[in-house]
């Protein structure tokens, strides 16, 4: 039964995502792109959740997951206000 | 108690996503949309780490290499290396996703059914983005070549690739117990996988993939949440998944190209012959000369395209137009939705250098007066003003929408070499009657004009 349920979670999320967005100016499509990328680092909660593990060998492929999912978030969130600051300045004369 | 709160904490946070990614996509909300969505982050992070039995100590050393890392990359890069670093943080997140898959499978060696068709899912998807990522990658920064690298029987090592891959999913699946190996085949096949998909694709159309590679890595995401049994996960990687696709589709019509013509057709390969030979001959001009024709111009459009990124030449550029417009020139910015090496890359350049948003115009707004404009130079931009897409059945540009700048009375087109454009393809704007070429870097010849301005 649990399946089902986070099956029918699944659809409706990615049913919600695709209703989500359209018509985006093209000069946001990039940081659209890097924004939903930077949301895709939420693997970070599945990699700390991994940490359970038992043995060197899995808690090193575990803390790796961490990092490589922080790094994923923290970049994102970064690059992506970086490129939006940007706009902010270029329209802040009108 | 616990699991209530955390749970309530990740409806919060899927909240704060949805409405982020949705600010995100107008311009006068997007940063805050960014906020938000950081927001939603943290809260599912901090939440997480409410579970009992997690190995904090060690949490918190990959936490902190993780962010030292992802911020000091993300400040130090310049904002012409913005495809290739999404690219990189991109598959930095579908390496974690495999990672996950595969400790969880280590974790406990006998999953049920579905445990182990998501852990296959979560290993094979982020295997996929995580090679094809660095691959779109090597191409952007140039480490290997842009052009698309075909051989003889591609397709049918994909393919059997494919199939190997599906045959393992499903020995893996029907008997989960004892098959490490076949785990770590998968993975192996998941790598190569990426790579052979990405190799063939010209570089011009990296943005794409790794749009279309980003909307892979929300899929990975989702396939370790149902590993984990865990909603935010399932969630979040379904809305990333999904939005991805439907971004990477609006950006496929940007370039009037479908999805499956980016992905197999191995666009800009040498393979296209054009039926439409160059003519005419190549006329140079000196930035002397070309400031005669501007300073009596009434009406002058730019095009930026990647030669001006590379050049860093936006700033001297923006001084250009403002010393054109002080001599009376009405002075407007074209750009094409997939200038430079991503969509909007040329209107992140722009607005860097503060040229005013009213300036700036999409080729639908002047292609139908064109024949009014007196001079449109083109900065380093080349497949975007092809007059080949317009005019070539034969090209493999044909049918993308350009800027019709060979129909502007006089076209100025700054080139560092005759060399074709990124996606290899000849351009016969160069040879066509009222076209000048002014060779050099884009930065050094701007500030060759701006200098004739001044001294004037």
């Amino acid at each position: 039964m649990t399946i089902l349920l986070l099956l029918f979670t699944f659809v409706l999320a990615a049913f919600l995502g695709l209703e989500l967005i359209s018509k985006v100016p093209s000069q946001l499509h990039t940081p659209l792109m890097s924004g939903t990328n930077a949301i895709a680092g939420i693997v970070l909660v599945g990699a700390i959740a991994a940490t359970k593990v038992d043995g060197w060998f899995g808690t090193l492929l575990a803390v790796l997951a961490v990092a490589l999912a922080t790094i994923n978030v923290v970049g994102g969130y970064i690059v992506t206000d970086r490129m939006l600051a940007m706009f902010r300045a270029g329209a802040k004369k009108d | 108690m616990q699991d209530v709160v955390i749970d309530l904490a990740y409806i919060v946070a899927a909240m704060l996503f949805v409405m982020g990614i949705k600010m995100l996509g107008r311009a006068a909300t997007a940063r805050r949309g960014n906020l938000v969505s950081a927001v939603g982050m943290l809260i599912a992070v901090l939440a997480t780490l409410l579970a009992g039995g997690i190995n904090y100590a060690w949490i918190v050393v990959g936490i902190v290499v993780g962010g030292a890392i992802g911020a000091s990359v993300a400040r130090r890069v310049h904002m012409t290396q913005m495809p290739e670093t999404v690219a990189l943080l991109n598959g930095s997140g579908g390496l974690a996703s495999l990672l996950v898959g595969w400790v969880e499978y280590l974790a406990d060696p006998r999953p049920d059914t579905i445990t182990a068709t998501a852990i296959f899912l979560a290993v094979l998807i982020g295997g996929i983005t995580v090679s094809g990522s660095v691959v779109a990658w090597m191409k952007l920064a140039e480490r290997i070549t842009g052009k698309p690298i075909q051989f003889g029987a591609q397709q049918v090592i994909n393919g059997v690739i494919v199939l190997g891959a599906l045959v393992i999913g499903v020995l893996l699946v029907s008997d989960p117990a004892g098959s490490y190996p076949l785990l770590l085949v998968a993975i192996a096949a998941s790598l190569a996988l990426g790579v052979l998909a990405v190799l063939p694709i010209g570089g011009a159309d990296m943005p794409i993939v790794i749009s279309l590679l980003n909307s892979y890595s929300g899929l990975a995401v989702s396939a370790t949440g149902f590993v984990i049994d865990n909603t935010v996960l399932i969630v979040v990687g379904a809305l990333v998944g999904a939005s991805g696709l439907i971004l990477t589709q609006i950006m496929c019509r940007a370039m009037n190209r479908s999805l499956g013509n980016v992905l197999f057709s191995g666009f800009g390969s040498a393979v296209h012959a054009s039926t439409m030979a160059a003519e005419g001959e190549i006329k140079p001009l000196s930035p002397e000369d070309a400031y005669y024709i501007l300073e009596a111009a009434a009406t002058v459009v730019i095009v930026p395209g990647y030669g001006m990124a590379v050049a860093q030449a936006q700033h001297v550029v923006k001084e250009f137009a403002d010393l054109l417009e002080a001599n009376g020139t009405e002075v407007r910015f074209v750009i094409h939705p997939v200038a430079g090496r991503m969509p909007g890359h040329m209107n992140v350049l722009l607005a860097e250098a503060n040229v005013p948003y009213e300036q700036l115009v999409e080729p639908p707004d002047v292609n139908p007066t064109m024949e009014t404009i007196d001079v449109a130079g083109v900065i380093g931009a080349n497949d975007v003003v092809n007059p080949a897409a317009r005019e070539d059945e034969g090209s493999p540009l044909y049918g993308m929408p350009i800027i019709d700048v060979d129909k502007a009375r006089t076209t100025f087109v700054l080139k560092r070499s005759m060399n074709p454009g990124f996606s290899g393809v000849e351009n016969p704007l160069f040879y066509k009657p009222n076209t000048r070429m002014i060779f050099g870097d884009a930065k050094a010849v701007m500030s060759a004009l701006v200098s004739e301005f001044k001294d004037a």
